[in-house]
């Protein structure tokens, strides 16, 4: 999972009209047990930056907003989706390829965020969350009189 | 380009090693973690991952599709077969952006399923939520079972 540079990810993005690639949904790296049990995945992410801010961008099935938490404490972004399974008790399995689980991945962000404008959008199981960096003190031009 | 990929030859409906079989696929996941490697050969590896459930009346086929509009989706089905095709697109960002990171995928994808019993594809019904595309297919009439009082 190396970080692609700046030219593959062009390079992918014009290759947008061939088959899509099924990934398995990837396990997430044991940081801390979860208290709940049940599988925990790791949500597939875009993330890009621009002058101003950086983006994330998180694949997460089946995740309903109330039931996502976002969380940025001492540089360290931590996203938590919990699944409820959708399937009702009387149902019984014919044939299984995914399972639902809950869906948790961290970052440790390198810039300093601006908290108070983070503003996450959930839409069609897609988060997308831009994290506004601090304003860096603009330079100034600084005359030297002369007396 | 639309490629046609059909459900593996594998027989996973009813059969009696069915246990077994999620049994094998639990152990490859385990081994996967183990060794890192994500691509295995876990379920059909064909996009989108779906599962499959029924009771007396339904199937349900529910597929993880997440960020894709309902529009894109095309569903067919007829007898005992399900088409699903689509095209997951992932809006250009603006120019002066650098990627740190790119694992959603993009694509077009077109998958068939063959479920074991006929259906009566007039009544199916499609609904899409939270990137969950879940189909509801009435079993057939003649596919039910029926209930057979015992005289006595």
């Amino acid at each position: 999972m190396n970080p692609p540079d700046k030219q593959e990810a062009t390079a992918m993005g014009n290759a947008a009209r061939t088959e899509i690639q099924k990934a398995e949904k990837a396990a997430a790296p044991a940081v801390a047990e979860q208290t709940r049990p049940g599988p925990v995945y790791s949500p597939a992410v875009d993330i890009f930056e621009n002058d101003n801010s950086i983006t994330v961008l998180a694949d997460m099935p089946g995740v309903k907003a109330q039931d996502l938490q976002i969380d940025l404490r001492e540089s360290v972004l931590t996203l938590t989706g919990r699944v409820t399974p959708p399937e009702s008790p009387g149902e019984s399995d014919v044939v299984r390829e995914y399972r639902s689980g809950a869906f948790v991945r961290q970052f440790t962000l390198s810039e300093t965020i601006n908290q108070s404008g983070i503003d996450a959008k959930l839409a069609d199981g897609v988060l997308r969350l831009e994290l506004p960096k601090v304003e860096k003190a603009k330079p100034r031009q600084i005359t030297v009189r002369t007396s | 380009m639309l490629v046609r990929r059909v459900w593996p030859s594998r027989p996973t409906f009813d059969s009696p090693f069915a246990d077994f079989d999620s049994v094998r696929r639990e152990m490859q996941r385990l081994l996967d973690s183990v060794a890192g490697d994500t691509f295995g050969q876990v379920g059909a590896g064909v996009f989108p991952p779906m599962n499959v459930t029924q009771d007396n009346d339904n199937f349900y086929v529910r597929a993880e599709v997440p960020g894709i509009k309902p529009s894109e989706l095309s569903i067919s089905a007829i007898r005992n077969r399900l088409s699903l095709a689509g095209n997951r697109e992932i809006p250009r960002e603006h120019d002066r952006v650098s990627y740190h990171r790119k694992e959603r995928a993009e694509g077009s994808f077109n998958r068939t399923v063959t479920l074991p019993t006929e259906i009566d594809s007039d009544k199916v019904d499609a609904h899409y939520a939270d990137g969950i595309l879940t189909l509801t297919l009435p079993k057939a009439e003649e596919t039910k079972p029926r209930q057979i009082k015992v005289r006595t």
